[in-house]
């Protein structure tokens, strides 16, 4: 058996409490999907850092690139009306 | 698979425990198949209204008095399209999917706010649809964001978030009616008359009436009643009204120093019946159109489909070579 092929990366995220988003907290290297969420409780919650863990193998994350900034987000400085703070309310109009 | 080492009663005394506690319910969290389904009925009713409530708005995006109008409506236009993906998104992780939901919509077994199957006949429909209709639904979606269900609950924290934008360019397009001429300020008034009793509807039946009220409040799926969100809302809205100079289309509506807020006339229950059953000005409409822009983006889903067959065909060949 070749032992020299590098085992997979997973990337790790925690849900620190009910009701939050997972955070991304780190990653590691596992031979499957159930070792990679043994081997997260071991490495980031031995302080009950969460009550749920998700595990996704690096290689299937696909993301944009900080290069790419301008095609994805230049379009969206030139639009100030999407902000609430566009608007100016009168003095004595509150709840809006 | 997620296994439970609990039996069914311990499991409905935890999961009971937890919401009274207030902590939230997370997808894979063992939960009552009444829980499930209820929330199923209520977000796809939520998401299928934002993604509906794009119709009577969109069709004043290429009629908008000016740019700065036309470019405000369209953002606020995409926004809703956005919302309904965001509560689809959400309603799917309780195990039910995009499809079912769409035809759930199409075949009229789901339901969505009944106020877009009314017309917006003039550019004022477009403003007071903004200030009034967004200006209810925040006060509900305010609420939702304490919601017992993590997924609802997130999605309705960032769909606040976006949304306090279109109540404020409505309000803000009103007041230019409202201070103009004396055509512009009677359509404002008329888009008021039209669009007043359909928005305190929203907020649905009263509480003794509502169907699914009571075990929806022991859930937390709500957190406030229909009845009080209707007062929260009339009594926020009225001098906004005030401040407009229009007036409110409700002979009976006067302040309650007593009570603390304002009392309001009787709603015509009638009509909601009538229009939630179908009998709307613009039901028929509505479905029809959205099944029409379903049918004719057909051809982009199957393109895309094609496209990657034939990458996946490709890429085989390349490794069988």
């Amino acid at each position: 058996m070749n032992t020299s092929v590098n085992t997979p990366l997973y990337e790790v995220f925690v849900r620190s409490k009910r009701g939050l988003d997972h955070k991304h907290v780190g990653s590691l290297h596992a031979e499957d999907a159930e070792q990679a969420l043994e081997y997260a409780r071991d490495c980031y919650t031995r302080r009950s850092e969460g009550v749920s863990i998700w595990v996704v193998k690096s290689g299937d994350i696909t993301c944009s690139q900080e290069e790419d900034a301008a095609s994805f987000y230049d379009p969206m400085e030139d639009k100030p009306y999407r902000h609430a703070t566009h608007y100016v309310l009168p003095e004595n109009i509150k709840n809006m | 698979m997620t296994q439970f080492k609990l039996n069914a009663e311990e499991l409905e005394q935890a999961f009971q425990n937890r919401i009274d506690d207030e902590q939230k319910i997370e997808p894979k969290d063992w939960m009552p198949e009444a829980y499930r389904k209820n929330l199923i009925r209520q977000m796809s009713q939520h998401a299928h209204s934002e993604v509906i409530g794009m119709q009577p708005e969109g069709n004043w995006i290429s009629r908008a008095p000016t740019l700065r109008r036309k470019m405000i409506l369209l953002a606020k236009v995409q926004d809703e399209g956005g919302h309904g993906l965001y509560l689809y998104s959400a309603t799917e992780t309780l195990g039910i999917t995009r499809e079912e939901l769409v035809e759930a919509l199409q075949n009229g077994t789901a339901k969505y706010a009944s106020i877009f199957n009314y017309p917006s006949l003039t550019w004022a429909d477009i403003g007071t649809i903004g200030w009034l209709v967004d200006g209810a639904a925040i006060v509900n979606q305010i609420s939702l964001q304490r919601t017992s269900y993590g997924p609802y609950a997130r999605a309705m924290v960032r769909i606040c978030k976006e949304e306090s934008f279109h109540q404020r360019q409505g309000f803000e397009s009103l007041v230019v009616l409202a201070n103009g001429s004396a055509e512009q300020k009677a359509m404002a008034q008329d888009a008021l008359n039209r669009w007043w009793w359909p928005s305190l509807m929203m907020f649905g039946p009263h509480d003794a009436e509502s169907a699914h009220s009571a075990q929806s409040m022991k859930w937390k799926i709500k957190r406030k009643s229909n009845d009080e969100l209707r007062q929260a809302f009339v009594d926020q809205t009225i001098p906004q009204i005030e401040f407009l100079g229009l007036k409110v289309p409700d002979d009976d509506l006067k302040w309650n120093e007593e009570r603390g807020h304002y009392d309001f006339g009787a709603i015509d229950w009638d009509e909601f019946l009538r229009v939630v059953s179908g009998k709307g000005m613009c039901n028929k409409q509505r479905v029809e159109h959205h099944k029409k822009v379903h049918d004719d983006g057909a051809w982009v889903r199957e393109a895309m489909r094609a496209y990657k067959v034939k990458t996946l065909d490709r890429n085989r060949m390349k490794e069988a070579s």
